[in-house]
């Protein structure tokens, strides 16, 4: 298991899925740990009832079916497959409505779904997930991306309530890769993903969703900012040391 | 459930040719300087020593030549680069600056053993004077431009071409790497330069491929891919002079390379990035969550009103 996560963070993040399915038929008796541990791109159904797509994950799958957070309902139809309870799911509308909300106001486009289940101890989970293609053909406002793609997966374990609060684990993935060709001859290709975790105690005063929200746009910005910041950096770094820029190779010392 | 359905599926052992392609998939795929530690892992994974070392013996000379990585000579007398333009056997490759050749081992990327060069494995005079002049000039902006670079240049096509009159082609290679686990970074550029001598028409012809990529992963994978393609080209004449000109054209169009690699850089931070996902909402101030009802309020007088959705 050491080696397979050791492979998944050699490999060309765009080769994700292939490197995953390589792993699974690899080590079968691993399947489950493989598919918790190592997330992968996020794909899309269209809901029927609405005609709003909404996003699969492990999470609001049974069998080879998925729950629309929409109507409620498994695509492909599925007999007896598992929903959440009525007080939940009421919180699980609300937390789609709310965050698509959110989601347009960060994303100017993209699609978000929010799953949400009880779990052994008297808390909850909640999926929140969102999929934007910023290239020019789909969702990019401005037209500077080829190819853009941003899946973040959040996940929330509630724990049950005590004397007003309760404790919040979230657990984030990003995944993006864009592209920009400036001139035909030329490629420019950066992609990645990163997981982090951020645990909290909060009174529930406001509410479940207003305590998960503001963890998930704090957790976020953080990310985006390090992909930017640090994780860009570091690999725009590694070209400058390979080849300096002229005003560099001027200062440098006659001995080095 | 049929997660187990699923499990008992996968369970049908893969055949060997398989498992020998998803291992080749692995190495082939390992980021530069990156294929000894995927290749430890991949055994990990296996658990088949033998359907492993055919993978090796399959992957590693591709990876080595795909990548062209720079092995020193036993003797220390210089090093080779490990290029299809070079390759003279699977484990033979040619070091035109000191005519000599090297036996190397793939799967450990080292040299083994070296021989002199026969004189079939070598340009003839006339095309050696322009293959050493370029490569002396090359070498001279190479150790200026990059400062861990390594380069050769190869006769090619016409290689045996005794006099003028009649078109021959060398190859320019520019390599530099970085390679620091320690800092979880590593990275490559590559240039690949071919140098066609048109005799009739008097011109020297340049078609140039650079590829520069990084690695870094501490605590996520995140890669950079570059790409670029670019022509030019120049009058026939002497060896010195050409060599002169030639690499003048290779040090324009790598620095304007490296220029519009750093414009796409700043531009990432602010504008390509807003793409994806924007810094802040578009409305500047961090989303109402203590106050979602305002939305179901407004959405709920709109649908009243009949406006909206």
């Amino acid at each position: 298991m050491e080696a397979a996560m050791g492979l998944m963070r050699r490999m060309p993040p765009k080769h994700t899925e292939t490197a995953l399915s390589a792993l699974l038929s690899l080590l079968p008796h691993h399947s489950s740990d493989l598919l918790s541990q190592v997330d992968q791109p996020l794909q899309v159904l269209c809901d029927v009832d609405s005609g709003k797509e909404f996003i699969l994950c492990e999470y609001n799958r049974d069998a080879d079916s998925y729950r629309s957070p929409w109507s409620n309902k498994y695509h492909p139809p599925l007999e007896d497959g598992p929903h959440p309870s009525a007080e939940l799911r009421k919180l699980e509308i609300e937390a789609n409505e709310v965050f698509a909300i959110y989601r347009d106001q960060y994303y100017e486009g993209g699609i978000s779904s929010v799953y949400l289940w009880e779990d052994e101890n008297d808390g909850f989970v909640a999926c929140f997930l969102i999929k934007k293609d910023g290239s020019k053909n789909a969702h990019g406002r401005r037209g500077y991306l080829q190819e853009g793609a941003w899946d973040a997966i959040h996940v929330i374990e509630v724990g049950p309530e005590e004397e007003g609060k309760s404790r919040y684990c979230l657990t984030s993935t990003v995944m993006l890769s864009m592209t920009t060709n400036d001139v035909s001859s030329s490629s420019f290709n950066l992609s990645g993903s990163i997981r982090r975790q951020m645990n909290a105690d909060l009174s529930v005063a406001e509410g479940h969703l207003c305590n998960m929200g503001r963890m998930i746009e704090e957790m976020e910005g953080k990310l985006r900012n390090s992909l930017d910041q640090v994780y860009f950096g570091k690999t725009k770094e590694m070209v400058c040391t390979l080849r300096p820029p002229a005003e560099l190779v001027q200062m440098r010392l006659p001995e080095s | 459930m049929s997660s187990d359905e699923d499990g008992e599926s996968r369970e049908v052992e893969l055949s060997h040719k398989q498992k020998l392609e998803i291992a080749k998939w692995f190495l082939m795929n390992s980021p530069p300087g990156e294929i000894q530690y995927v290749a430890k892992d991949v055994k990990a994974v296996l658990k088949d020593e033998n359907v492993y070392a055919a993978a090796a013996a399959e992957a590693f000379p591709l990876y080595n030549k795909s990548h062209m990585i720079c092995l020193q000579l036993p003797d220390r007398s210089g090093d080779v680069l490990i290029t299809s333009f070079s390759e003279i056997r699977e484990d033979e490759y040619l070091d035109p600056r000191t005519a000599q050749v090297a036996v190397v081992d793939h799967a450990k990327q080292t040299c083994v053993e070296v021989r002199p060069a026969s004189d079939e494995e070598l340009p003839s005079a006339y095309v050696e004077e322009y293959r050493a002049a370029l490569d002396a000039e090359t070498s001279k902006y190479v150790s200026e431009a990059y400062p861990k670079g390594v380069c050769s240049v190869y006769a090619t096509s016409g290689k045996y071409v005794e006099e003028p009159g009649s078109d021959f082609e060398l190859v320019v290679v520019i390599l530099a790497s970085r390679h620091s686990p320690q800092n979880f970074c590593n990275g490559s550029w590559q240039s690949i330069w071919n140098v066609v001598f048109k005799d009739e028409l008097h011109i020297v012809e340049l078609r140039g491929k650079l590829q520069v990529g990084a690695h870094y992963f501490e605590e996520g994978n995140v890669q950079l891919d570059g790409k670029h393609e670019c022509k030019d080209s120049t009058v026939f004449q002497s060896p010195d002079d050409c060599a002169v000109s030639v690499v003048n054209m290779i040090r324009h169009h790598e620095t304007e390379y490296l220029t519009s690699l750093q414009t796409s850089y700043s531009n990432l931070s602010d504008t390509t990035f807003k793409d994806l996902r924007r810094k802040l909402p578009v409305t500047r101030t961090l989303f109402p969550w203590h106050n979602t009802m305002q939305f179901n309020l407004t959405r709920d007088i709109s649908k009243e009103l009949g406006i909206g959705k």
